[in-house]
């Protein structure tokens, strides 16, 4: 296999790493859309998820929204806003795109967490006396947790696959070295960027459950449910 | 004479673009189905060992789902790059990361499914002579059969929607035109094979919801005992565990 050797060649080669074409200026675009549309994501839709899973109403909302996105395709959605006047405004389709398939994942993962927190402890709570407010903050909250970085891990996850499709539409991140690969007939290039946002995808994942798992309110102590 | 204009003006919605161009835009369909379909069917072929290799031996089932996890969270195109050295510019490429993709989801409802087959059930047949290959063949592929048929209606919703980045090597269907259209700044072709697209994936799942229904019509007589976990599945698909490739 010498796309295989060339790959590797190719990820040795210093220079392939500097410069706006380079490895290091692809990434922190990478990262920068990535890490923004997360972000933004995460308040358009926990807030709402967590609400409406408190109040136990939206259900069909939440879940339904997830379905639907998942017959949307990507790459469609991504194009069809560069060729809209949003276009012309270099990053902006790219993140509208981003955000649009983060929230699906998020807004599902958090309602369901919310309401499959069992309904007895919930009871239980108020029985206690604690208010409404209490008894999201210090029960339904850290219980429906697993669930909600589950979401968060998922729209990851996406927003850096997605950020990789970006690069067929033309904007920038890492997936911009597997198509300049492909348009240059660089068989070794398109290898080495596709080990590359592979990696990458492989770590944000791990770094996630890490992050999930340090966080975690009930660590240390048994969980009410399985 | 308005007809006319909406090429020239360059109108996403272009109805003498739909019509000049239908047989391109049929090829591309067909294209589209073929490779879909063929993944879907290559998909359930190599994840129904998997999940039987995992209820078998316990400690299989951990690598198994793992490893199916893991390769859902690359990022496609990184994906068909990938595979690109092993199978050149084909439409098998397209086809192995789209098996790949579905294993996760497949693998894990087929197991969801075997495990969900009452014990009773299974000692029944035993009671009655059944051999494990008879067992398996006549009770618990068919009560399994909800939780796998739901595992392939999500599976073939996101291959549908998947199939499109197939464009990068020329084999994407009607991704392949999406991105032509792109190229060529050409709004029509853009919109028309992305709701093509869209349709296709809504079509399936009727389609294979029909077959469910025609193939399980147990579940809707007594649907407590025999589709708990089918029932799971069905009203929120992979919900918890994986998120949707891209």
């Amino acid at each position: 296999m010498n796309a295989i050797s060339g790959a590797y060649e190719w990820l040795t080669t210093s220079a392939n790493w500097q410069g706006e074409k380079g490895v290091w200026h692809r990434l922190a675009e990478h990262l920068y859309f990535s890490g923004v549309c997360l972000v933004v994501s995460c308040a358009i839709a926990l807030p709402i998820a967590l609400l409406l899973g408190h109040i136990g109403k939206g259900g069909a909302l939440a879940v339904n929204i997830s379905n639907v996105g998942r017959a949307v395709p990507t790459l469609a959605v991504l194009i069809l806003l560069t060729l809209t006047p949003l276009g012309e405004h270099g990053d902006v389709p790219t993140l509208i795109a981003l955000v649009l398939f983060a929230v699906p994942p998020l807004l599902t993962n958090a309602y369901v967490g919310m309401r499959e927190v069992d309904r007895s402890v919930v009871e239980a709570a108020r029985g206690m006396g604690m208010s409404g407010r209490q008894v999201f903050g210090r029960v339904e909250l850290p219980l429906a947790y697993p669930l909600i970085m589950t979401g968060v891990r998922s729209a990851a996850v996406q927003v850096v696959a997605t950020a990789t499709l970006a690069a067929m539409a033309g904007e920038g991140g890492l997936g911009r070295i597997i198509t300049a690969g492909f348009n240059l007939q660089n068989t070794p290039q398109v290898v080495a960027g596709a080990f590359l946002v592979a990696l990458l995808a492989l770590v944000v994942e791990g770094a996630l459950v890490a992050v999930g798992w340090a966080f975690d309110p009930m660590r240390g102590r048994s969980r009410m449910r399985a | 004479m308005s007809k006319r204009n909406c090429l020239v003006t360059n109108d996403w919605i272009c109805g003498e673009y739909v019509r000049s161009r239908s047989e391109e835009l049929i090829d591309a369909t067909v294209q589209h189905v073929g490779i879909t379909a063929v993944s879907v069917a290559i998909g359930v072929a190599v994840s129904l060992p998997l999940a039987l290799l995992a209820r078998r031996w316990r400690f299989l089932a951990a690598p198994i789902l793992g490893v199916t996890t893991v390769l859902y969270s690359i990022p496609s195109l990184a994906m068909f790059s990938l595979l690109l050295p092993f199978f050149g510019l084909s439409a098998s490429l397209v086809v192995t990361g789209l098996v790949l993709y579905s294993l996760t989801i497949l693998v894990r409802n087929i197991l969801a499914g075997l495990r969900a087959v009452p014990e009773e059930a299974r000692e029944a047949a035993k009671g009655m002579g059944y051999g494990p290959l008879r067992l398996l063949w006549e009770v618990e592929l068919p009560l399994a059969l909800p939780s796998l048929l739901a595992g392939v209606r999500i599976t073939t919703v996101s291959t549908v929607a998947l199939t499109t980045v197939g464009a990068i090597v020329d084999k994407g269907g009607l991704g392949t035109m999406i991105l032509d259209g792109l190229d060529t700044q050409f709004k029509a072709q853009v919109l028309t094979a992305s709701v093509l697209c869209v349709l296709l994936a809504l079509a399936a799942d009727l389609l294979l919801l029909a077959l469910q229904r025609l193939l399980t019509p147990w579940t809707r007589a007594h649907r407590i005992r025999t589709s708990r976990f089918a029932r799971k599945a069905d009203a929120a698909p992979g919900v918890g565990k994986v998120a949707e490739p891209v």
